[in-house]
């Protein structure tokens, strides 16, 4: 053989070619066009970016970093604005507090639940449970907020009042009016209820995939369900429950209606959850739009500005850890 | 050998088997636990399911461990571990459940009157008698809406997803950064950038900027879904055609995307069922108006979601019989597109 081989070595051997493929005209046109599509998302939100701030610029440019750091909400009726002032450092505040609310009471519930539904929930269940958790996960806020108002808001300040008896001395939970409807923890409460399904339906969905093969080792090496759990489900999934975490924060980040119907807004911030106020960005903007100005718009639109600044942030640095750190999704 | 073939074969264990004597305890110690609870419940200030739960929760935590103790610390913490996420899966889904079934039985009361579906408020205020009025207006100003953003959406998603999955530009990654990040743009703000930019420009609020807004807030939903079911082409397909001359557009159109048709229809499901209940941007968008109205471009449209907080807001029996009976519309359209979406989604996988 290598004789053989070896006998007309340099007449046998190709060169090795270099292969040019050039795309026809039809592909050329065919890629321009699907390229256009694929950026219109990127000029879609850089429009928004530059609409926004364009438009409210004056407000900028009039009250700087005050209109961030002021808590103050006064529309004047001169058309010019002159006896205005508008502040959303509250707003920002309450926006922060009630997610981190939400998001500390919603991620063990929701992964509880997604652990329960995938290795738990006996498997002719499982497709049903699975389908009512992505319906509760796409019920729209205003139906939460009818639910709220009219059902769980007594119940959830109620547990404030028990809260306050028995956790009053720590700041936090301290009231200045024995009033405990309407407050952040209620909100913050019913933000958790909304983002739980969000949440837990990524999160099945990543521990769904965990490789069975794995799971079946872990087993063979004789270890218990939650062995299984602890050390191959979660650690795989891992990145799948923070981007679900990310998106619930963001959804609760930008709630309105919800928010709007079952909280007290009140343009001072407010560090105590369970005092009955509070407020969002989001909500904010719903409440004021009916009957603003020409100038109060250009705020609302600034504090629009403001809101899509926190949220971009947040969600660029949560998909930017999760796609570095699943090095399987390319 | 002889030896062994006189001995009998043994019964096998099959300690996987769920027998009446590992299933007994764990039932007993449940009913136990919530005849307790309800007993304290009913007794003392506890009152409620909050009260209920704030007594069983221990006890079935407690119970569960003296009836796993003694098998070693791995079966005990498994079973501590099973109890707790039962007993937290049980809290997650009862806000669920108990959301779902007031909306049944809530809005069942308006929505019996089939006149809810056939008039609009156009002559009746929102605590008018419930046999008078009803939501057309608002169902159709959402199906317009809907059919606006999703005429605008479908094609960009799918042409976003065919960039990232088939022509897979030299932008994908920024592309499906851009997709990521636009999920998290707050619907509010998506309502306020076509305020500033249509309804600011035409000077009214109409179903066509509603739309726009929704189109926004869809297409996230769509690329990403639509990338997903294009990942599930076999290349083996795309080869084929490759091999037998045919060009990259044709491929893309002619083999791949006919292959995941359903997978597509899926994509614009869930996009539908995302924005379908939208209020916030459809409040600075669409507004609201009482009459039926078909024109997306003439002044204000009604919407689901939008006649819902306006009856929330004047707060009177009936009308919150009829933003219960709203509600259950738009769960009962989830569920369809939930089921239809369920049903195609088992189709493209041969």
């Amino acid at each position: 053989m290598e004789t053989a081989l070896g006998h007309g070595t340099e007449s046998q051997v190709p060169e090795k070619r270099t292969v040019i493929a050039r795309a026809s005209r039809g592909d050329r046109i065919f890629r321009r066009i699907v390229a256009a599509g694929a950026l219109s998302s990127l000029v879609l939100l850089g429009m928004i970016a530059v609409f926004l701030i364009v438009r409210s610029g004056e407000i900028f440019g009039r009250f700087g970093f005050d209109f961030i750091f002021s808590s103050d909400w006064t529309a004047g009726a001169e058309a010019d604005g002159s006896d205005s002032t508008f502040g959303v450092w509250a707003m920002l505040v309450g926006t922060v507090l009630v997610s981190l609310i939400a998001v500390i009471v919603a991620l063990p519930l929701a992964v509880g639940a997604a652990l329960f539904i995938e290795f738990y929930l006996p498997e002719r269940l499982r497709s049903s449970v699975r389908m009512l958790v992505d319906i509760a996960a796409a019920v729209p806020s205003v139906v939460y907020g009818l639910w709220a108002v009219s059902i769980f808001s007594g119940a959830a300040s109620s547990w404030g009042e028990l809260l306050n008896r028995f956790a009053g001395w720590f700041p936090l939970f301290g009231v200045e009016n024995e009033q405990y409807d309407r407050s952040p923890f209620v909100a913050g409460l019913v933000l958790a209820i909304m983002i739980t399904p969000i949440i837990t339906s990524v999160s099945r969905e990543v521990f769904s995939r965990t490789p069975p093969d794995l799971v079946n080792a872990s087993y063979a090496l004789g270890g218990s369900r939650w062995g299984a759990i602890r050390s191959v489900v979660l650690p795989y999934g891992s990145s799948g429950v923070v981007g679900g975490t990310m998106l619930g924060l963001g959804r609760a980040l930008g709630e309105t209606i919800a928010v709007y119907l079952v909280l007290n807004l009140v343009f001072k911030p407010n560090f105590r959850i369970l005092e009955s106020q509070g407020g969002n960005v989001a909500s904010l903007i719903a409440t004021k739009f009916g009957e603003a100005s020409q100038y109060e718009i250009k705020a609302l639109l600034a504090a629009g500005f403001v809101l899509f600044i926190l949220t971009m942030t947040v969600n660029m640095v949560a998909t930017y850890i999760v796609q570095k750190s699943s090095p399987l999704e390319s | 050998m002889s030896n062994l073939d006189v001995q009998p074969a043994p019964t096998p264990i099959r300690p996987w088997r769920i027998t009446p004597r590992r299933v007994v305890p764990q039932i007993a110690l449940a009913a136990a636990g919530s005849i307790i609870a309800m007993v304290v419940a009913l007794l003392t200030p506890l009152a409620g399911f909050d009260g209920w739960l704030l007594i069983f929760v221990p006890i079935a935590l407690v119970g569960g461990y003296l009836l796993a103790r003694g098998k070693g610390a791995v079966a005990t913490t498994d079973a501590m571990v099973a109890n707790t996420v039962v007993v937290v899966a049980g809290i997650a889904f009862y806000p669920i459940i108990s959301l779902l079934w007031t909306v049944v039985s809530q809005g069942l009361d308006a929505l019996l009157n089939l006149n809810f579906v056939s008039s609009d408020m156009r002559i009746s205020g929102p605590d008018d008698e419930l046999n008078m009025g009803g939501a057309a207006h608002a169902l159709i100003g959402t199906l317009m809406m809907v059919v606006i953003a999703t005429v605008i959406t479908l094609p960009l998603g799918v042409l976003t997803a065919v960039y990232v999955t088939e022509v897979r530009g030299r932008m994908r990654t920024l592309v499906r950064f851009i997709i990521q990040s636009m999920s998290g743009v707050p619907s509010i703000v998506a309502g306020l950038f076509i305020y500033s930019t249509v309804v600011m420009g035409m000077n009214r609020f109409s179903g066509l900027a509603g739309g726009l807004a929704l189109a926004i807030l869809m297409l996230p939903t769509v690329a990403r879904t639509a990338e997903e079911v294009l990942k599930l082409v076999p290349d083996d397909l795309r080869s084929a055609s490759y091999a037998l001359g045919a060009p990259q557009w044709r491929t893309t159109l002619f083999v791949v995307l006919p292959t995941v048709r359903s997978g597509i229809v899926t994509s614009g499901i869930l996009g539908v069922a995302r924005i379908a209940g939208e209020t916030a941007p459809l409040l600075l968008t669409a507004s609201y108006f009482t009459a039926t109205t078909f024109s997306p471009t003439e002044g204000p449209v009604a919407s689901l979601p939008v006649f819902t907080f306006n009856l929330l807001q004047s707060g009177t029996e009936y009308s919150f019989a009829r933003a219960w009976a709203c509600s259950l519309l738009l769960l009962l359209a989830l569920f369809v597109l939930f089921t239809v979406a369920r049903g195609l989604s088992g189709r493209d996988k041969r």
